[in-house]
C-alpha cells in the first residue's frame, strides 16, 4: 500500500469520518438545504461567468449592446411618451433621465425573468448528466444580468451631468437597491423556471408577463399618476414599484419610498421563500421530466 | 480495506412513460383537467385516463454492495436499467423506493464534455467542465498542465472549441474528466467515442484510478473493456440484478443470453394480438446471423420478420415497416407491395387464404447507422386499409464494428450510413493564376 498517494490518504480518512450520504425517496415538501447550494458556489460562479462570457463573445457589438439597449429604449420612450403623449414626470426632471433611471432596474428585472425562466429547461444537458443543486441554474442566469446593469449604470453617470442632475449622497443606497432588485428578480425567476419544467407553455407566457408587469410598474409614468384605489394597491404590492421608486429617490431626488420599501421587502420575502420551497419540491423530478 | 462504500437496498425507480413519450403537460391541460376533475374521478376509478400514463419500473428490487477499491462492471442490454442505476447513484434522479448508502465523494461521468460551450476556448472549458464535474478551481489549476498534456490539444488551448475536430473535442473533454479524483467514480458508456489509441489511454487512466484504492463503477457494451478493467460485474435485465460475480463468468452469461432472447414480440393469445377480425399480428422479430437478437453488428444483414394471421379468405394483405432512429426520425419506411420491392414476394396485395403468414424484409449490411432503431409495423388490407399499426414494437441496436472507420473515427451523422459509390478524377494540373496574369 506504499503507492497510495497523500491525496488518497486524505480522502480515505475523510470518508471514514464523514457521515454516509443516504439516498431514498422523498415525498412532499422538504428542507431547502441551502448549505449545499453554498458548497457549490464555485459552480455558480463558473456558470454565471460562462453566461456573461458567451453573451459578449457571440454579439458582434459586444459591450455596446448593453449601452445601446437601454439608451435607445430611453430615446423611444422620451419621443413617444414624453414628447408625443406628454406623460410628464411629476416634477421638473427631464423625461429622458426620468425613464432611464427606471429602465436600469427594470431591464435587470425583465432580462432576468426572460433568461432564468427558460434556464432549467435550457440546461437539460446538465440536469440529466450531472448532479448539483439545481437552484444554481436560475440564480446564475439572474446574476449574469448584473454586468449589463453595471455598464448601463456607467452611462447613467454620464447622463446625470448632461441633464444637470447633481450626484447626491443618496447614491450610496444604490448597491442595496441593486440587491433588492436582484432578489425581486430571483424570487420570480425561481418560480418561473420550476414551473416551466413542469408546464412548457410558461415560456410563451413569460414575454407577455413581462410586458404586463411593466405597465404595472412606474417605468414610463410617475407613480403619482396612478389614482388611489385598487389599482394603486396593485402598484404598491408590485415589488418593482418599490425598487424603481428607490432608484428615483437615489438618483433624481424624488421623495423617499420608506413605507413602500417595507412592503416591497415583505412581498419579495414571501415570493422568495415560497419559490425556494416550490423549486426544491419540483427539483427531484427535473431530470426525469426535462 | 474491504469496507462497503456503496450499499443499495431494494432500489426501485419508476418512470411514467406517458410523460416521457408524449410532450410535457401544458398549463392549459392542467387548467382543463382541474375543471374536469370531479367528473373524471367519477368516470374512471382506479386507473388513469385511458391508461395513458403507463408506469414502468426501470429498476426493481436492486440490492448491491460495492466495496472500496472494487471495479464493478455493469452490463445488460438496452433498457436493462444500467444508465438509470448510474443516474440514481450520482443523484441526478431520485429513487422511487429503497435506500442507498454512499460513503465518499461520487464523481460521475455519464457523458463526455457535459456543459462544454462551443463558443468558449479550450482553457475556459477546462475550468467550466471541471467545476461542473465537481472540482474546485484550486484542483483544476493544480492539474491544469496535466490535463492539457493528456488531451494532446497543445496550441489549440486558446481556440474556441467549436473549431475543434470531434477527436480533439472528445480528448479535451475526457482529459478533464480523467483528472477527477473522487472516491467513487461512476462512468457510463463514454469510451464509445474517440479513436482507438485514445480509448486505450483512457482505459489505462481508469485502471490507475482503480489502482489507487478508489472505487469505479463502469457501464459499457464493450465486453473487452469490461473484462480488461473490472474485477467484478453485475448483469442487469429488465431492471433487476440477474447475476453478479466474477467478470468473466458474468460476461459469458450475458453473451449466451443475448443470442436467444429479446428482439422479438409474440402475441400468443388471439384476443390480445393487435389487429382486426380480418388480419392480426402474431409476432415481430429481429434476426441477425440466424438468431433472434436486439444487438446487430453494422456489417451484418438485419432481417425484420412479421408473422400475421389472416382470418378471412381472399384478403389482399400487405405489410409495411418503419425504422425510426434514436432521434425519432423515420430513417426509412418500406412496404412489400410488388412495385416497391426488389423481388415480388408473390403474396403481397394478392388474395390470401386463411392462415398464418410470415413476411420478412432484409436490411442490407453497412446500410444503417450505429445506435438504436425502433420498428413500427403496419398490417394493411387492400393497399391502404390499415388493420394493425404499432409503433416501437421491437427495437435493436446497431453496433459499430469499425468496418467503415479505418480513417474517420468521429461521430457519423445521418439516419442511415450506407456505403455509397464515389468517383474522383483529376481534372487538370494546377496553374498559378497570379503568376501568369490569369484570364
Amino acid at each position: 500500500m506504499a503507492e497510495i498517494g497523500s491525496s488518497t490518504q486524505r480522502s480515505l480518512t475523510d470518508v471514514r469520518s464523514a457521515a454516509p450520504l443516504v439516498l431514498k425517496p422523498r415525498r412532499g415538501w422538504s428542507a431547502l438545504q441551502l448549505r449545499e447550494v453554498w458548497a457549490y458556489r464555485e459552480l455558480l460562479f463558473f456558470l454565471t461567468w460562462r453566461d456573461i462570457l458567451v453573451r459578449y463573445k457571440q454579439a458582434v457589438l459586444g459591450v455596446a449592446w448593453s449601452v445601446l439597449q437601454p439608451f435607445v429604449t430611453m430615446v423611444v420612450f422620451t419621443v413617444i411618451f414624453g414628447t408625443l403623449l406628454h406623460v410628464g414626470t411629476g416634477s421638473s426632471t427631464p423625461y429622458a433621465i426620468f425613464s432611464y433611471t427606471a429602465l436600469l432596474p427594470w431591464n435587470l428585472f425583465s432580462g432576468s425573468l426572460s433568461r432564468a425562466g427558460t434556464s432549467v429547461v435550457g440546461s437539460a444537458n446538465l440536469v440529466t448528466k450531472v448532479y448539483f443543486p439545481r437552484l444554481i441554474i436560475p440564480v446564475s442566469s439572474v446574476l449574469a444580468g448584473i454586468v449589463d446593469f453595471a455598464i448601463a449604470f456607467v452611462v447613467l453617470l454620464f447622463l446625470m451631468p448632461y441633464f444637470h442632475i447633481p450626484y447626491s449622497w443618496h447614491m450610496v443606497a444604490i448597491p442595496g437597491l441593486v440587491v433588492l432588485c436582484v432578489l425581486t428578480a430571483l424570487s420570480v425567476a425561481i418560480w418561473l423556471s420550476a414551473l416551466n419544467v413542469m408546464y412548457r407553455d410558461v415560456q410563451y407566457l413569460i414575454p407577455f408577463l413581462i410586458q404586463l408587469w411593466m405597465y404595472l410598474s412606474p417605468v414610463i409614468f410617475p407613480i403619482s399618476k396612478v389614482p388611489a384605489g385598487p389599482l394603486r394597491t396593485v402598484f404598491m404590492l408590485n415589488p418593482m414599484t418599490g425598487v424603481i421608486q428607490g432608484f428615483r429617490w437615489a438618483v433624481l431626488g424624488d421623495p423617499a419610498p420608506d413605507g413602500l420599501l417595507a412592503v416591497t421587502m415583505g412581498v419579495v420575502a414571501v415570493l422568495f421563500v415560497t419559490g425556494l420551497f416550490y423549486f426544491k419540491r419540483m427539483e427531484r423530478s427535473f431530470a426525469d421530466v426535462v | 480495506m474491504s469496507d462497503t462504500v456503496i450499499k443499495v437496498e431494494g432500489l426501485g425507480k419508476e418512470y411514467r412513460i406517458g410523460v416521457l413519450k408524449d410532450r410535457n403537460p401544458m398549463l392549459r391541460d392542467v387548467v382543463a383537467r382541474s375543471v374536469a376533475a370531479p367528473f373524471r374521478r367519477l368516470r374512471n376509478r382506479g386507473y388513469s385516463q385511458g391508461g395513458k400514463v403507463e408506469r414502468v419500473w426501470a429498476l426493481r428490487d436492486v440490492d448491491l454492495e460495492v466495496r472500496r477499491g472494487d471495479t464493478l462492471g455493469i452490463i445488460g442490454r438496452n433498457g436493462a436499467g444500467k444508465s438509470t442505476l448510474l443516474k440514481v447513484l450520482s443523484r441526478i434522479t431520485e429513487p422511487t423506493s429503497g435506500r442507498i448508502e454512499i460513503h465518499g465523494r461520487v464523481g460521475s461521468l455519464l457523458e463526455v464534455g457535459t456543459g462544454f460551450h462551443p463558443e468558449l476556448t479550450g482553457r475556459e472549458n477546462i475550468f467550466l467542465n471541471g467545476a461542473i464535474l465537481g472540482m474546485t478551481r484550486k484542483e483544476v489549476r493544480a492539474k491544469f498542465d496535466e490535463i492539457v498534456e493528456f488531451s494532446e490539444i497543445g496550441r489549440f488551448l486558446d481556440t474556441a472549441v467549436k473549431r475543434y475536430s470531434s477527436g480533439m473535442y472528445v480528448r479535451l473533454a475526457f482529459a478533464v474528466a480523467a483528472h477527477l479524483e473522487p472516491d467513487i467514480l461512476v462512468v457510463d458508456e463514454v469510451l464509445a467515442v474517440g479513436d482507438y489509441n485514445f480509448q486505450k489511454k483512457c482505459l489505462g487512466r481508469m485502471g490507475d484510478v482503480a489502482g489507487q484504492g478508489r472505487t469505479v463503477l463502469f457501464v459499457s457494451h464493450n465486453m473487452g473493456a469490461i473484462s480488461a478493467l473490472c474485477s467484478r460485474a453485475v448483469l442487469l435485465d429488465q431492471g433487476q440484478v440477474l447475476a453478479e460475480g466474477r467478470t468473466d463468468k458474468i460476461v459469458s452469461t450475458y453473451i449466451n443470453r443475448g443470442l436467444d432472447s429479446s428482439g422479438e414480440v409474440v402475441w400468443e393469445g388471439e384476443s390480445e394480438a393487435p389487429g382486426t377480425e380480418v388480419l392480426k399480428l402474431h409476432a415481430v422479430r429481429i434476426v441477425s446471423r440466424g438468431c433472434v437478437t436486439s444487438d446487430v453488428d453494422i456489417d451484418e444483414e438485419v432481417r425484420v420478420e412479421v408473422d400475421y394471421w389472416n382470418f378471412q379468405p381472399g384478403t389482399c394483405a400487405s405489410v409495411s415497416i418503419h425504422l425510426v432512429d434514436k432521434s425519432g426520425i423515420v430513417a426509412l419506411s418500406t412496404v412489400n407491395s410488388p412495385s416497391a420491392t426488389l423481388n415480388d414476394d408473390g403474396w403481397s396485395c394478392r388474395p390470401h387464404p386463411v392462415g398464418l403468414f410470415r413476411t420478412a424484409c432484409s436490411v442490407p449490411p453497412n446500410f444503417l447507422n450505429d445506435g438504436l432503431y425502433k420498428i413500427g409495423v403496419y398490417l394493411v388490407k387492400d393497399v391502404n386499409r390499415v388493420q394493425a399499426h404499432l409503433d416501437d414494437v421491437v427495437s435493436f441496436t446497431v453496433h459499430d464494428t469499425g468496418v467503415m472507420r479505418e480513417e474517420f473515427t468521429g461521430p457519423w451523422p445521418g439516419a442511415v450510413r450506407p456505403r455509397m459509390a464515389w468517383e474522383t478524377e483529376q481534372l487538370g494540373e494546377y496553374v498559378s493564376t497570379s503568376a501568369g496574369g490569369g484570364t
